[in-house]
């Protein structure tokens, strides 16, 4: 019984990412991957993890997604776009890939039923943001150094792009 | 002590789209106040049915779509906008017993999630009206909320450093001694300031700009579904303020009168403090805006989270 | 940063200013005389009609709203009708000034809202008013009578005589 938001959350993800695949017009698949995502967080939720959830949803769902949205909206895809995505949907396009994944799905279950099942999954407490915040600086401390190293070099090529190059132009991109 | 939850869930929602309706009268009478003039004054004792009026006639104005819209999309766009805030609302502690999900354990990160997602409102409506005005509306739209989100997550971090926890009630409870405007001063104006612009209210309402881009994002927008905006908005308001009285002012906590009533007054203070912002502030430009975000309260929240701590480390015990 | 609060404190204090709106129905606000608002055909002090259906007010129209016929009777002219499109009419007052009369007038009343359109169509009858209007000893036939089949100038009915322009004495 306690399963069933967490069948619920993750059949919605799994039909939403095919109509991710599937759509023609891009912010219609976009729509879809934020609904797969938000989905998401309902799982972690679901498995006692509202702190991973709502980070899901504010950085995933909230801000990239957002951008991808605002991308989109600035290429200006048109009719001529919508079809050719159509012609992309053409089973001969998409056959391959698809029995390769589903060769790979067949592959994850079966070594996924090898795995015992922990009691873990019974007595599992929700995991509060404290104990995430106490783990994410004691334990993991290097990989968080590590993350932010990368972000700031992201941060520092940002600004390296978007300068304004020898004083030409407002600065404004 | 405690009521029972559908009561609270349905008492809280039609209190709160009541107030948004009442909120399009009360604003136009206070700005009429600000500004020499009377506002809406006819409709009922002193224009208060001028609510209802407007209600009924957009209620039984056409519904129309633009031929060249995505009508899926375009019919989705108003409803993501009303119900993030909707939902939003959830985690706010009203009194210490009457609250939807005041302790959920990250109910400030919801809050943001909540604006994170309020965004798709504005920017698919946007992209759904296929008009140049529109278009332009939304892609301000999604720059300014993006950009002012991550103001409003750093900015409420001292907050959250100094009681210690994401839950509502617990920060109510944590300024039973100093609200927390005094020793987060920074923060709670950053935090306003954010809160304008992500409910996109005028000083910040570029995504509207009626001088330049028509309408903005609801060019399009006719009958309920431009409603739906407009009570969004104003919801949007209440949010944020609600959102200000439980990080800032100390929640329900008051002396002598009830606390539901303490709440009500602080917020509606505060929804008056907006109006004001509005009657007397011009509109920024979309850069001044941006440049005001990247380069003033950037690095003034990080001053606040950096000083917070440093106090917070210094007088921790042991 | 000190002027944005400013303008906030300003902006407050504008709360206990008396408001300048003045509200209509309820409270009118004082029109001067010579507003120029709701035309109107005067009479002459005998009750005569002013007007001599010269057409210089239908002339002088900017917008064409003005309409009429000669008619004449004892060699006077009148206007047979007299017709004022008040949907077009733009209250410039340029027919006052074009009316060598005094006939045409525009008066301080501008509550002439109809829901049907046609309605705005003011005839003689509607245009017409019982008193002299602004100007209350003024008739035009006294000063600038014409001839008329049996009777010289100044001889007919409520008519003064002729000044004679070659004397001095008044």
């Amino acid at each position: 019984m306690s399963d069933l938001p967490f069948i619920l959350f993750s059949l919605v993800a799994a039909v939403a990412a095919i109509m991710v695949v599937t759509r023609a017009v891009a912010v219609h698949a976009l729509l879809y991957l934020v609904v797969v995502l938000l989905s998401l967080a309902g799982v972690f939720f679901a498995l006692g993890a509202p702190f991973a959830a709502m980070l899901e949803v504010i950085i995933y769902a909230g801000a990239v997604m957002v951008l991808f949205v605002f991308v989109v909206m600035m290429l200006n895809l048109g009719r001529s776009d919508r079809d050719r995505e159509r012609h992309w949907m053409a089973p001969a396009v998409w056959i391959g890939p698809a029995l390769l994944s589903g060769l790979l799905l067949i592959a994850l279950c079966t070594t996924l039923r090898t795995i015992p099942p922990t009691a873990a999954s019974d007595t599992m407490a929700p995991i509060g943001p404290q104990s995430v915040g106490l783990l994410l600086y004691g334990p993991y401390v290097l990989s968080v150094e590590l993350a932010s190293f990368l972000l700031l070099a992201g941060l520092v090529s940002a600004f390296h792009i978007g300068r304004n190059i020898r004083g030409t132009g407002t600065g404004e991109p | 002590m405690t009521a029972p939850m559908p009561v609270i869930i349905g008492v809280t929602l039609v209190v709160l789209l009541g107030l948004a309706t009442f909120l399009t009268w009360f604003e136009r009478r206070l700005l009429g106040l600000w500004q020499d003039r009377y506002g809406p004054n006819r409709v009922g004792p002193g224009g208060i049915l001028q609510a209802v009026a407007d209600g009924i006639k957009i209620l039984f104005k056409q519904d129309w779509i633009p031929p060249f819209a995505d009508r899926g999309v375009f019919v989705l766009a108003p409803a993501i906008g009303m119900m993030t805030v909707l939902l939003s609302f959830g985690v706010v502690p009203v009194t210490a017993f009457w609250s939807i999900a005041g302790d959920l354990n990250v109910g400030l990160l919801f809050v943001l999630a909540m604006m994170g997602m309020g965004v798709y409102g504005v920017v698919l409506a946007g992209w759904a009206s296929n008009s140049k005005y529109a278009l332009l509306g939304g892609m301000r739209a999604a720059a300014q909320m993006i950009s002012y989100e991550v103001f409003m997550g750093l900015s409420v971090l001292g907050v959250v450093m100094q009681a210690g926890s994401f839950t509502m009630r617990d920060i109510v409870l944590a300024q039973s001694g100093l609200w927390f405007v005094v020793p987060q001063a920074l923060g709670c104006a950053v935090f306003t300031l954010a809160g304008i612009a992500e409910t996109h209210r005028l000083p910040f309402d570029l995504p509207e700009g009626e001088n330049e881009l028509g309408a903005g994002f609801h060019t399009e927008y006719s009958g309920m579904k431009f409603g739906i905006f407009f009570l969004a908005e104003y919801a949007g308001v209440v949010l944020i303020s609600a959102l200000l009285v439980t990080l800032y002012l100390g929640g329900w906590q008051g002396p002598l009168l009830p606390p539901a009533l303490w709440f009500a007054l602080k917020t509606g203070a505060l929804v008056c403090l907006f109006i004001l912002l509005r009657a007397a502030l011009p509109r920024p430009r979309y850069d001044q805006l941006m440049a005001l975000g990247w380069k003033i309260l950037l690095p003034l929240s990080l001053i606040n989270i950096a000083a917070t701590g440093a106090i917070l480390l210094l007088h921790a015990p042991g | 940063m000190f002027g944005i609060l400013r303008t906030l404190w300003l902006t407050f204090l504008h709360a206990g200013h008396r408001r300048v709106t003045v509200g209509y129905p309820e409270h009118k606000p004082p029109l001067p005389p010579r507003y120029r608002g709701r035309i109107i055909l005067s009479r002459d002090p005998d009750g005569m009609e002013r007007c001599v259906a010269c057409n210089l007010c239908a002339v002088a129209c900017p917008v064409d709203c003005i309409s009429l016929q000669k008619a004449e009777q004892d060699g006077r002219w009148y206007p047979d009708y007299f017709r004022i499109n008040f949907s077009r009419c733009i209250f410039c007052g340029m027919c006052e000034e074009a009316c060598p009369t005094y006939a045409i007038q525009l008066t301080p009343d501008f509550e002439m809202s109809e829901y049907l359109r046609p309605n705005l169509v003011y005839e003689k009858e509607d245009l017409l008013i019982s008193g002299t209007g602004k100007y209350p000893d003024y008739s035009f036939f006294r000063v600038a009578g014409v001839k008329i089949p049996g009777k010289d100038k100044g001889e007919a009915e409520r008519e003064a005589a002729p000044i004679d322009l070659h004397t001095l004495l008044p």
